[in-house]
């Protein structure tokens, strides 16, 4: 193997070079900062490098090595995380100008679990601001841009780690996903995404936007990638009281084995109404595919999923307008002074929010209102609720769900931005399976006729990541879909 | 003729619980630590913090509301109670609203002989705000000091069933009371942990429905809660009378004027949004959990009252005196303890009880407050039953006792390390004081034929002689009664 082509390898495959004493961390980490800095400009993917820092544990990594001390799963391997993650001394944006200069005190939960991996975080990511967003365009450091075609979007809010980790500038990546943050850029940029269920990475130090759905998930190459990440990652944290405190099981046994028997649940209502054809086509031929490997289709219904985003943009945006109270000025982040404290307020937060997030901030406060809490707040309580029932319901039926995890490929920069609602319909298929906190990938099924990639949305029971990761990894062996790569980046 | 009106008042009181962690994080509660030392990523609201319940201040609260006689929720539920101001790290407070852990309990008062059952609502958990200091020197900025922002707190919301000022002071008194004696409370007004809100309104004597209330904020002593529910109903009668109508506002008491001020008006009042608290799930508690809290409830100061009376023999003052607050209560019955199984001499429990009643009401309580110690008393429980064990016997007088206290007190020494060292001790032994009489008696032949010849007076000479020879340590009583035996016998 040529050192030139390193980059294109998995995780898994790059930290058992590293383990084996084939190459250095400290070199893989060089060849990556190399590709960022070569790059990133083209991408905007990266808000913050640290090269020293990543170096430091590279070195780190390489001298446990020489001293034969046992590696981490990750041992060695460049990787980054999404500018929503805290990291101790790295700049911690969510890419507002609100937190521009913030400097986190302390490591998240998962960065800690990372560091512990032997992986070696270089940098923090690009997203849209708060992660509220479906293009990535809702960033105040300017948007990140698809690798497979330089004007359109990366999707949103994981812009950033889907589009570094699809050009390879770094071998795989932590986001976070509320509604289908990581599913749908991973759909149009050609890659894996893991989404959890709720509860099962523990949310401790991930800046909060809708406290009841956010989870912090990976975005790889591929499937294995995915569970080496999520294994990693995984389990009871006592500071988070969401987290459950159940066992983590191995993700990555269930790689290799047979499908035979499964039952897919198709939702047919779901993807045919307002669905890209050539996404729909593809999700046919993904059905083949899973036929052909034994699966049994089902069909199945879930009534209420149609209210999905009706039920979301009350209940994340009432969230989010309390989450983000704390952003004023007093302890930490931008302060613009104003004539008294409540204008200090007033001034620091409008400049320090963009449009989006004080368009979120308004309908929460709003639905949270005297008045209108029975009508909206609670309301869209219940019928989560229902939506969580249809879910519990289809799975008596099927063993997974499978529907397009985006509606569309890619689309253009500017193409949806004067258009919230059309905005928010990008999410039309990742948004349930978040209200229920079940879990769900994103895996490439196929390309576009321009050539964009495509992507379907498993989602499982809760706790059954193991099953995504086997369904999954089935479908990666008998496809190539993983396998292409943006040309632009190839160039070495 | 102007009408009639009764007050009915109702009252919220925060009071902060005894836990050694805060609320939602490990930080220390201790008070009075230099600013912004207690704190860390949950209770500074720092991006991505995330809060988990203190399972200690649950136990209490539980304890608490066991105590008041309230129902305790299996499932309760936190909410967040959103609005800004620099004292509230996250700007929301993390409190209770729908389903509060607690609810349904009452308090029995009586003032002036008329008893009254005051309900109680509920009393839910919550995170204390932060302090704004206001310093000189710091050119008219405000500064906040987190330490105390997650303290956690227990809001006790009462019914609207007091009828006057002094009710509501009595209702105050005994809740203070019995969440001290339940552990879970210091009862400290100064420094904050008990503090109150009272709702006011008037209605025509006779009158079912309510009329308009008015909260009324920052009222920290007893003095202050009489006060300004007076000046407030005073207000609202003269309000009513001249024809006008009392607005639903929030006033705030100001102590240096004596009166009250409008804070915020009903225009004013603030929508708190209140919603479920998405980082925390349900509140859940056991049965098991309830059982455990009442398990370890102590006895409440009506309970230890009665037994005061019952047992020890004590009368109702002395037994209020002793039960005024648990640090005295807890050392008398130590004490009474102690001296049951320390004095050579048997006791009853009445004896006992009695002895160190009395010792504790005037000795100790005049030390303390001379000394201004509070409640910390500087002799144990246990030394102090051994210095009323030694007056008992008689070692020494019960005059003598009170300076062998200030001693013990004063230097730490043991009450007989204190009696030997200043040869205190009194002369008990029937040979020596024997001896002295029959010296006497020798040398004052002249006095003695007085006595024997019907001059009773003359005892008192001999006793006085007796007394400068041994430098009044002889036991009295055992020197009259050798000098009888030697000048009648």
């Amino acid at each position: 193997m040529t050192e030139g082509r390193l980059h294109t390898r998995t995780l898994v495959a790059l930290s058992s070079l590293v383990a084996s004493g084939e190459i250095s961390s400290i070199e893989l980490t060089r060849l990556f900062l190399d590709r960022i800095g070569r790059f990133n400009g083209r991408l905007n993917a990266f808000l913050t490098v640290d090269p020293e820092y990543a170096l430091a544990q590279a070195a780190a990594i390489d001298r446990s090595k020489q001293k034969r001390e046992a590696l981490g799963p990750l041992s060695g391997v460049p990787i980054a995380v999404k500018d929503n993650i805290c990291t101790r001394g790295i700049r911690t944006t969510c890419a507002s100008r609100i937190l521009e200069n913030y400097i986190p005190p302390y490591d998240a939960h998962v960065v800690q679990r990372l560091r512990k991996a032997g992986a070696v975080i270089v940098g923090k990511l690009n997203m849209d601001e708060f992660a509220m967003g479906s293009s990535n365009e809702n960033s105040a450091f300017g948007p990140v841009r698809n690798p497979w075609s330089l004007e359109r979007t990366p999707g949103g809010s994981s812009g950033g780690p889907a589009a570094a980790t699809a050009s390879s500038l770094v071998a795989a990546a932590l986001g976070s996903d509320t509604g289908g943050s990581v599913r749908q850029p991973a759909s149009f940029c050609g890659i894996t995404a893991l989404k959890p269920t709720y509860g099962r990475v523990s949310r401790y130090g991930l800046v909060a936007f809708a406290s009841s759905l956010d989870q912090i998930a990976p975005i790889t190459r591929d499937i294995r990638d995915a569970a080496r990440l999520l294994g990693v990652i995984a389990g009871h944290d006592s500071r988070d009281a969401t987290s459950y405190p159940g066992e983590v099981e191995n993700y990555e046994v269930e790689c290799g084995k047979a499908i035979k028997g499964m039952r897919v649940g198709v939702v047919r209502d779901a993807f045919e109404k307002g669905c890209d054809e050539d996404v729909a086509s593809a999700i046919d031929k993904a059905l083949e595919t899973f036929k052909q490997l034994g699966c049994e289709l089902v069909e199945v219904s879930l009534p209420h999923i149609s209210y999905g985003v009706s039920v979301y943009y009350i209940v994340a945006p009432a969230e989010a307008s309390s989450n983000l109270a704390r952003f004023d000025s007093v302890r930490y982040g931008l302060r613009v002074l104003g004539e008294d404290l409540f204008d200090t307020y007033a001034k620091t937060r409008a400049q320090g929010f963009g449009a989006e997030v004080k368009r979120r901030i308004m309908l929460g406060t709003y639905a949270l209102s005297a008045g209108y809490y029975d009508a909206f707040y609670l309301r869209a309580q219940k019928v989560r609720t229902l939506i969580w029932n249809d879910y519990a319901e289809a799975f008596k039926r099927c063993d997974v769900l499978l529907t397009p995890t985006a509606p569309t490929p890619a689309f253009k920069l500017g193409e949806k931005t004067g258009d919230p609602l059309a905005m928010y319909l990008q999410d039309i298929f990742t948004l349930p399976p978040s209200l229920a906190g079940i879990p769900a990938v994103s895996a490439p099924c196929g390309f576009s006729s321009s050539g964009l990639p495509i992507g379907m949305q498993l989602c499982a029971p809760a706790f059954h990541e193991g099953r995504l990761v086997r369904i999954t990894h089935a479908f990666e062996q008998s496809t190539d879909f993983i396998n292409r790569r943006p040309a632009a980046f190839e160039l070495d | 003729m102007a009408r009639t009106y009764e007050p009915v008042i109702g009252l919220e009181v925060h009071a902060q619980l005894l836990t050694r962690s805060k609320m939602f994080c490990g930080c220390s509660t201790e008070f009075g630590a230099p600013p912004n030392t207690h704190v860390c990523p949950v209770c500074l609201g720092l991006p991505g913090a995330l809060p988990v319940p203190n399972g200690g201040a649950v136990e209490m609260a539980i304890r608490a509301a066991l105590a008041l006689g309230c129902t305790v929720r299996n499932r309760s539920r936190f909410a967040r109670k959103n609005y800004f101001y620099p004292d509230l790290a996250k700007n929301y407070q993390i409190s209770q609203y729908e389903l509060p852990l607690n609810e349904h309990g009452r308090l029995e008062i009586e003032v002036d002989g008329v008893k009254r059952r005051v309900g109680i609502v509920r009393i839910h958990l919550e995170e204390d705000a932060a302090k704004n200091l206001h310093p000189v020197g710091a050119g008219g900025d405000t500064l906040v000091d987190f330490n105390r922002g997650g303290t956690p707190l227990m809001e006790i919301v009462s019914d609207p069933d007091m009828r006057s000022a002094a009710e509501a002071e009595e209702y105050l008194r005994k809740l203070r009371e019995i969440l001290m004696f339940a552990g879970v409370n210091d009862g400290n007004l100064e420094e904050g942990s008990f503090r109150c809100d009272a709702n006011v309104s008037l209605r025509p004597t006779g009158q079912k429905q309510l009329g308009t209330r008015v909260e009324l904020k920052n009222i920290n002593s007893f003095r202050f809660v009489r006060k300004a529910i007076e000046y407030e109903v005073m207000r609202q009668q003269s309000v009513l009378d001249s024809g006008g109508i009392v607005e639903q506002e929030t006033r705030a008491w100001n102590v240096e004027q004596s009166r009250s001020f409008t804070m915020r008006s009903k225009e004013e009042a603030m929508d708190y949004r209140y919603f479920p608290d998405p980082d925390l799930p349900e509140l859940v508690v056991s049965d098991e959990m309830i059982a455990r809290a009442r398990a370890q409830l102590a006895e409440l100061p009506a309970e230890k009252r009665a037994r005061y009376r019952s047992a020890l023999g004590l009368t109702e003052y002395d037994a209020s005196v002793l039960t005024s607050h648990p640090a005295i209560s807890s050392y008398f019955e130590s004490c009474t303890n102690e001296l049951l199984k320390a004095c050579e001499k048997p006791l009853s429990p009445q004896q006992a009880g009695k002895r160190c009643a009395n010792f504790i009401q005037s000795e100790v309580m005049r030390y303390l407050k001379t000394e201004g110690l509070g409640l910390q008393v500087p002799v144990t429980a246990s030394r102090l039953a051994e210095l009323i064990a030694i007056v008992e016997i008689g070692a020494i007088s019960g005059k003598m006792a009170k300076e062998v206290f200030a001693q013990m007190a004063a230097t730490g020494k043991a009450a007989k390390k204190v009696v030997e060292q200043k040869g205190l001790s009194q002369i008990s032994d029937a040979s020596v004081i024997d001896g002295e009489v029959e010296r006497l008696i020798q040398a004052h032949p002249e006095q003695v034929e007085q006595y024997r010849s019907g001059n009773k007076k003359v005892l008192g000479f001999f006793v006085g002689q007796v007394m400068k020879a041994t430098k009044g340590s002889a036991n009295p009583k055992m020197v009259n009664e050798a000098l009888r035996k030697y000048l009648e016998g």
